[in-house]
């Protein structure tokens, strides 16, 4: 059986539950009994349509607890046993799905647990073991965020930002565990870019490609972090860069400019170097002030300190870094390099060192010591 | 989405501002006080924000290897001066305030009197993972 095409007909089961008359939370708890019935079921005597078999056995299931609940609350259920169904509206039942589980009105953490079940189709059990939290803690997480949206319009228009926002989040911030969270977020936003013509959601789905291409070469032995300058580029993957760049020039030809396509374009410049040395630098600080003029981001304004130290020298990198407030992340660790560059390797060795004290991960805490320990090996002689 | 500790010390904190030692409280007084502590727990489960907790025995050895094929060595029980840790609560919340503001509930437990203890906590990050997209 192939999961991954059950969990894609997730938002669709639930679009057609909502639209005959089940209320988003329950239409939800019903799908994910289907699907779970499914993944019991199917290996054996797999159904041949099916979509259809989900929406039938769902829809069982939303009846079944909704008269289990009536009878509970000694009310009348009012569902039709056999309603009519809809005509062809899954495209935009998905599309509501995703605005819906990024609604404003939920916490970063609740829309990122809600839309990886109810548009991803994961199981409460696989999100948990993602973000390394109990199954029950995720349960409540995911139960709770449902109450938030439960007085949402499932017709409203949504904010693509938002849904954006969760999806970025999705591939950047998760553990790297059981569950491929980056990839499971390449297939969100490639659903969604099939779904909605808009240049960002293009520009956020070449990002994810175009960084996902170097995953295997940005991780070295025993979990350590190669920066990008050290990576063996035979070890990108070619096919996600090509992807990646053309889904990006599709979208740059529309001439509307966002924050997703200008960091994409910042990726696809450092794929398209074969080696660091030939990284066109000039115009990577071109897509930076792109980037800090369509953002303000204190962020892109530290990243763009490195690549003007790399476009103009070092000593414009550290004036451009200077403009910046030293208690930025990664302040530090961009000091500290833009020193060795200049020659000052006891500045470079003491920073790396602060630097590693801020970290915040454990990887980039060991990449950082590792390099203020190289250089005081250096000025030991 | 960031994972927080609370440590809470037996000793080695800064001294609370309701500073009574547990054995002088009244039973009811100690009850209240745990009952608060299982409520807080609970709650943090139902809004999603829970990952663990345990409670530590002040009794404990430090021990080190010394070196292959010799028994470990011990040293102990903890010196009266050394900052000993109670138990732990791991949290997984939005941002750095909220694990202030849970921090602070949890202090205000209440302790003698019945009173808030306004106990020290202690308030670590967890490293997270490394992001991907850093440029």
């Amino acid at each position: 059986m192939d999961e991954a095409l059950l969990r894609s007909l997730t938002p669709a089961v639930i679009g057609v539950l909502v639209r005959r008359g089940a209320d988003f939370a329950a239409a939800e708890d019903a799908v994910q009994d289907a699907l779970l019935e499914a993944v019991r079921g199917w290996p054996g005597d797999p159904p041949r349509d099916p979509k259809g078999w989900l929406v039938t056995v769902a829809w069982r299931k939303f009846l079944d607890a909704t008269r289990a609940d009536a009878s509970r609350r000694h009310r009348e259920v009012r569902v039709e046993a056999e309603p009519p169904s809809g005509p062809g509206k899954a495209a935009d039942d998905t599309l509501q799905l995703y605005f819906l589980c990024a609604h404003p009105s939920l916490t970063p953490a609740s829309a990122v647990a809600l839309t990886l079940r109810a548009v991803g189709g994961l199981s409460t059990r696989q999100i948990a073991q993602a973000y390394l939290v109990p199954e029950a803690t995720m349960a409540q997480r995911i139960s709770r965020a449902k109450r938030t949206v439960s007085g949402v319009r499932f017709d409203q228009p949504g904010d693509l930002a938002t849904v954006l926002r969760v999806l970025y989040l999705v591939f950047n911030e998760g553990y790297s565990g059981d569950v491929d969270l980056a990839g499971e977020a390449i297939r969100l936003t490639r659903e969604l870019a099939a779904r909605t013509l808009d240049e960002e959601v293009a520009g956020l789905l070449a990002l994810m490609l175009l960084h996902h291409a170097r995953r295997r070469a940005r991780i070295g032995p025993g979990g350590r972090l190669v920066p990008l300058v050290e990576q063996d580029r035979s070890r990108w993957n070619t096919r996600l860069i090509t992807e990646g760049v053309d889904v990006l020039q599709a979208a740059l030809a529309r001439d509307r400019l966002g924050e997703f396509q200008a960091q994409a374009a910042i990726a696809a410049l450092h794929a398209d170097a074969r080696t660091a040395e030939e990284t066109d630098w000039v115009q990577i600080v071109e897509w930076y002030d792109e980037l800090v003029r369509l953002t303000g981001s204190p962020v892109a304004r530290l990243n763009r300190a490195v690549a003007v130290g790399e476009a103009d020298g070092p000593r414009a990198g550290l004036a451009a870094l200077a403009e910046l407030d030293p208690a930025l992340p990664r302040h530090a660790a961009v000091a500290a390099y833009l020193h060795e560059r200049d020659g000052d390797r006891v500045a470079a060795a003491r920073l790396y060192a602060a630097a590693a004290e801020d970290a915040a991960s454990l990887a980039e805490r060991e990449h950082l010591t590792r390099q203020a320990a190289r250089l005081n090996a250096l000025l030991r002689g | 989405m960031a994972r927080y500790l609370l440590l809470k010390h037996y000793r080695g904190a800064p001294a609370p501002p309701n500073d009574v030692p547990m054995d002088q409280w009244t039973p009811e007084e100690v009850s209240a006080h745990l009952q608060y502590m299982r409520d807080f727990a609970a709650r943090l489960e139902s809004t999603g924000e829970f990952v663990s907790e345990q409670a530590l025995s002040p009794q404990g050895t430090f021990v080190r290897s010394d070196g292959e094929g010799r028994p470990p060595v011990t040293d102990g029980p903890f010196a009266e001066t050394k900052d000993l840790i109670a138990g732990w609560m791991m949290i997984d919340v939005d941002s750095y305030e909220r694990a202030l503001e849970l921090a602070a509930e949890l202090s205000a437990a209440p302790g003698a009197g019945g009173k808030p203890i306004h106990e020290w906590l202690e308030l670590r990050p967890a490293y997270g993972e490394p992001e991907t997209i850093t440029e």
